[in-house]
């Protein structure tokens, strides 16, 4: 007997369900309401669409001294190896 | 004041750790800084998880560089560059904050963080129980639209991601700053940050809903952007 999973359950389970991380029972019982919940699957796309956003953002800026003194670093580095 | 990433230095961005790494030992000072350019903001960001002030966080930042420069020799590549590059800022992060005898030790920030009620929407987004379909999105999310991912990699909203960042409580912002932005797998996030995987989880889970509740003005509607 399989309990409900509402949209209101769903929200909290993707990053479990996009790490591998649900009972092979809630992964089926999640997937079945993604077919017909509309609500839920744009979620889903968000989460998803957000997390690879932060597996794609790098370096914004960095300081410019700070640059310069790890350049020093990095010249006094090679001067001693 | 900042300094962009020269046209030049986008060759390598395509190249392995083993090419890099080569040319680093090598002593190439482009691909140095390209390497400081790409990975120093988060570790900032990372740093500053554990540190009191930024002035203090770009110590450590600077620390954890030149101890890339002293372990490059020994590096051997069984995680990636990136991955140890992260694990290098986070111990001296680590040092540094317990060094300064932060007041609020990880475990009890991630405990409060975790235990807290915390809903990954708002609980007004969903019918509650008198209404026709309880527990269903009474107001579903607005459509991101074709290829948010392409929008999302633009200026502006790689800074509103940015300040999403900067604005989540402490523990999510690290654990997210680990897994997602540094990469690095969760059984690493767990042994550095000492948390359980559950626990890593569920801040990761709150970090990222609440960076998409941020992100979303931004993608719907398509006048924000
Ligand atoms: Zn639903």
């Amino acid at each position: 007997m399989m309990a409900d999973l509402d949209c209101i359950d769903l929200v909290e389970l993707t990053t479990d369900y996009f790490e591998g991380r649900l009972s092979p029972d809630n992964a089926a019982r999640l997937e079945a309401h993604l077919t017909e919940c509309d609500g839920c699957t744009e979620f889903v796309r968000q989460m998803h669409v957000t997390q690879d956003a932060l597996g794609r953002i790098d370096a914004e800026v960095v300081p410019a001294a700070g640059r310069e003194r790890l350049l020093a670093a990095f010249r006094a580095w090679k001067a001693g190896s | 004041m900042s300094v962009r990433l020269d046209e030049g230095d986008e060759r390598y961005s395509g190249l392995g750790d083993e090419t890099v790494l080569a040319q680093l030992r090598a002593g190439d000072e482009s691909a140095f800084l390209w390497l400081v350019d790409r990975y120093a903001p988060a570790m900032h960001k990372i740093a500053r998880a554990y540190v009191r002030d930024d002035a203090t966080a770009e110590d450590v930042v600077q620390e954890a560089w030149l101890g890339v420069l002293r372990g490059l020799a020994a590096f051997e590549g069984r995680s990636s560059l990136r991955g140890w590059i992260f694990t290098i800022v986070v111990n001296r992060a680590k040092t540094r904050g317990v060094r300064e005898a932060r007041s609020v030790p990880f475990s009890a920030l991630a405990r409060d963080e975790s235990e807290r009620d915390d809903p990954s929407v708002a609980a007004d987004r969903f019918a509650g129980p008198g209404e026709e379909w309880p527990r269903h999105w009474r107001a579903e999310p607005e459509s991101w639209g074709d290829r948010p991912e392409e929008r999302l990699m633009r200026r502006e909203l790689r800074e509103r991601i940015d300040a999403a960042i900067d604005a989540l409580p402490p523990a999510q912002r690290t654990v997210v700053l680990l897994r997602d932005i540094a990469g690095q797998p969760t059984a690493e996030v767990c042994n550095v940050l000492e948390l359980s995987e559950t626990n890593a989880r569920v801040l990761l889970h709150r970090a990222r809903a609440k960076i998409r509740r941020s992100l979303d003005p931004y993608l719907t509607g398509g006048s924000a952007v």
